[in-house]
């Protein structure tokens, strides 16, 4: 008990008021403007993101991630993209773990020949109705990769592609730019 | 027959029957496990394949090169698996790549080229290897290492992960709660990478090296860069110099909180997490303002840096670090004042000094089992003006590499203060590079995961004839498999993060 009381007091008070920025001023990496700013790109994206999933979903859009050979700086922004100064979640995009609750397959990578399969299966795993999300340069057409003699040209020789994000590798705020405009238009 | 082709470099040629006992030799005095083995294939004008040993001369800062002729004819070589394990994952890779029997080797199975969907006897890294595609060869399913007895089950994990994570295939062999054996199955982002190199002109090469592994582009690139500089002689100027070590060690912080963060967020400990991507974004906002890339990429040039640091952005770098070492040491000591998260850590995961040196285990892993070995102090480089000291911990759990970490990234913050500091005016790229000679050299940079090296030879016209690229985690994805032996599956994934290989750098 006393130990337990001495880590507590050592610990002190970690957590800190979040510092919100004035109306009007740019929006620094590590500050949420208030909720009624309407300057910060990523408050203005993820607003219209939340309003757009919500009336066409009735509730939020489930994504499950396939990386079939990326260099894994697409998955270090998708991650970004949950991180507490995108947090994606809050405008309605969850990053599931299986493919049986997902809505939308996101691939990254030229698709290797060893993952062929596994890419495929996850597709056929996943319930209708369902789409494919492709992200980075070497999912849409194979990038720098696509004469490689292991490499198929991209994922959509094997898949239906619905939405491609392009970049190497897109920005967070890229991704969300994307998505949004794709839910807007059907 | 031995040279010296450069300052750092020693070239020797031993006939096939001498190479064996070279090698033997050249471990056992210079305590190097493998660093590099490879094949070329030289048919085309001296009807030979040639097969190259790296090892790493601490004491004399060198990098001894042994290479044998194998005459084209004749197709195998005498393994060294047998008597220095780091030799053997490579021999499987000069196999299936070139079909040059390791002979002596007792595992031979493919390692990138998974033979569910490559055919027998087609050689990729042979010169006159046709690309068309292969059709009606039989798969076979590959072979994975039985364990039996009473009680004993298998889980196969893989290679699709719950996460948003590379794809590798694990499987474990457990009695009751703890593991007995590991197997990890890889190569499945094998994208032939080093295959691609061949026929480019090198200054285009470099955009593939900064694309091979994502989270270290820039020391991937920079290896590339330095194996080239060598090859043609090019000096680079003390600013770039000190300009790329401040992108390697940013790259360095970068990656180095995100693992602190990942480690937190594998036992469920999600505040520090939080705080460290809070660090991690703010570090890849500052890459894009200083080279209009997150993640470094087109930062690095053949003979310097492609983006200066100007006054300005140096101060943006000075005023960032400040703010980030705030958080960094709040972060540090959430973590370390944690009861229940350092019950977690402290003993989880132990790859001991013995098997760390058998393995031929590099960089912060082997920094964190004990062994002092950090080429930014035994190769140094532009790491020779400024003073910091390595990272050691002894133990070699996770509570090891997590504290090796923390030290890493302190000390990443004092030397690019140190950086900036000794930062004198000139040119940040070497003028009047046009023409690129033909030649060989050995490139290396210590990455944030240990030394990522780069063995390049240019055909006359500068342009790459091959490219052998050793990511550290090649080494270290076998110290990760020993690591979690007599551990529960839940402990894997802190293991495996603490460890945080790279798929891509692996498989190429």
């Amino acid at each position: 008990m006393i130990s337990i009381l001495k880590c507590r007091l050592a610990k002190g008070i970690v957590t800190r008021p979040f510092p919100y920025v004035e109306v009007g001023k740019a929006c620094p990496f590590w500050t949420r403007p208030r909720p009624d700013a309407g300057h910060c790109e990523i408050e203005v994206l993820g607003k219209e993101l939340r309003s757009v999933i919500l009336k066409k979903l009735n509730r939020s859009l489930h994504i499950r991630e396939v990386d079939t050979g990326s260099c894994g700086a697409c998955e270090s922004e998708i991650i970004s993209a949950t991180n507490p100064i995108y947090d994606i979640q809050r405008f309605g995009i969850n990053f599931v773990a299986s493919p049986r609750h997902a809505d939308a397959l996101l691939v990254t990578g030229p698709v290797s020949k060893n993952m062929a399969l596994a890419l495929q299966k996850t597709y056929n795993a996943m319930p209708e109705p369902k789409f494919v999300i492709v992200l980075g340069q070497c999912a849409i057409d194979g990038g720098i990769f696509k004469d490689s003699y292991y490499t198929q040209g991209g994922v959509k020789d094997i898949l239906p592609v619905a939405l491609r994000i392009p970049g190497c590798p897109p920005s967070p705020t890229d991704i969300m730019r994307y998505l949004l405009d794709f839910l807007k238009k059907d | 027959m031995l040279s010296k082709p450069y300052a750092d470099e020693v070239l020797m040629v031993v006939s096939p029957g001498d190479f064996k006992s070279a090698c033997l030799h050249l471990h056992k005095t210079l305590r190097s496990p493998v660093m590099m083995l490879f094949a070329t294939d030289e048919r085309a004008d001296k009807k030979i394949f040639c097969v190259y040993a790296v090892f790493m001369d601490i004491q004399n800062k060198k990098w001894v090169v042994v290479r044998q002729d194998i005459p084209e004819n004749e197709q195998h070589f005498d393994s060294l698996a047998k008597d220095i394990y780091s030799a053997s994952l490579f021999e499987r890779e000069i196999k299936e790549s070139f079909g040059l029997e390791p002979m002596g080797n007792p595992d031979t199975r493919r390692l990138n080229l998974h033979s569910e969907v490559w055919p027998e006897g087609s050689f990729p890294l042979r010169k006159d290897f046709n690309r068309s595609e292969p059709v009606g060869f039989e798969k076979k399913d590959h072979v994975f290492t039985k364990v039996e007895g009473d009680g004993i089950f298998e889980v196969p994990v893989g290679p699709v992960h719950a996460g948003i994570i590379g794809p590798g295939h694990f499987r474990f062999s457990c009695a009751g709660e703890p593991i007995i054996n590991l197997e990890i199955r890889l190569g499945f982002a094998h994208r032939g990478v080093e295959k691609i190199f061949e026929g480019k002109r090198v200054d285009e090469a470099v955009g593939i090296a900064q694309r091979v592994c994502g989270d270290a582009s820039f020391a991937h690139a920079l290896s590339f860069c330095r194996a080239v500089e060598k090859i043609n002689n090019i000096v680079v100027p003390q600013r770039a110099e000190y300009i790329r070590a401040i992108y390697l060690e940013l790259e360095r912080m970068y990656n180095h909180v995100n693992d602190i963060g990942g480690i937190a967020v594998d036992v469920g400990f999600s505040f520090p997490a939080a705080l460290a991507s809070i660090i991690k974004e703010s570090i890849l906002s500052l890459n894009e303002r200083l080279t209009q890339s997150r993640y470094l990429k087109g930062a690095a040039s053949i003979g310097g840096v492609a983006k200066d640091i100007d006054d300005s952005k140096k101060a943006d770098v000075l005023g960032l670090l400040g703010a980030v070492m705030v958080d960094f040491k709040r972060l540090a000591d959430i973590l370390n004042v944690s009861v229940s998260f350092m019950d977690r850590v402290d003993g989880t995961g132990v790859l001991k000094k013995k098997t760390a040196e058998d393995l031929g285990v590099v960089g912060l892993a082997a920094r964190a089992s004990g062994i002092p070995v950090d080429l930014r102090k035994d190769f140094p480089g532009a790491y020779g003006s400024v003073r910091f000291k390595i990272a050691v911990q002894e133990t070699g759990d996770v509570l090891a590499r997590l504290r090796v970490r923390i030290a890493e990234f302190e000390t990443s913050v004092s030397l690019i203060r140190q950086f900036l500091d000794i930062l004198a005016v000139g040119p940040f790229v070497s003028e009047g590079i046009s023409n690129f000679k033909d030649g060989e050299a050995l490139g290396y940079v210590e990455g944030w995961r240990g030394p990522v090296l780069y063995w390049v030879k240019t055909s006359p016209g500068g342009s790459v004839f091959r490219c052998k690229i050793v990511d550290p985690s090649f080494h270290n994805w076998q110290g990760l498999s020993f690591s979690v032996l007599g551990d529960i599956i839940p402990d894997f994934p802190l293991c495996n993060k603490s460890f945080d290989l790279s798929y891509p750098g692996n498989d190429l």
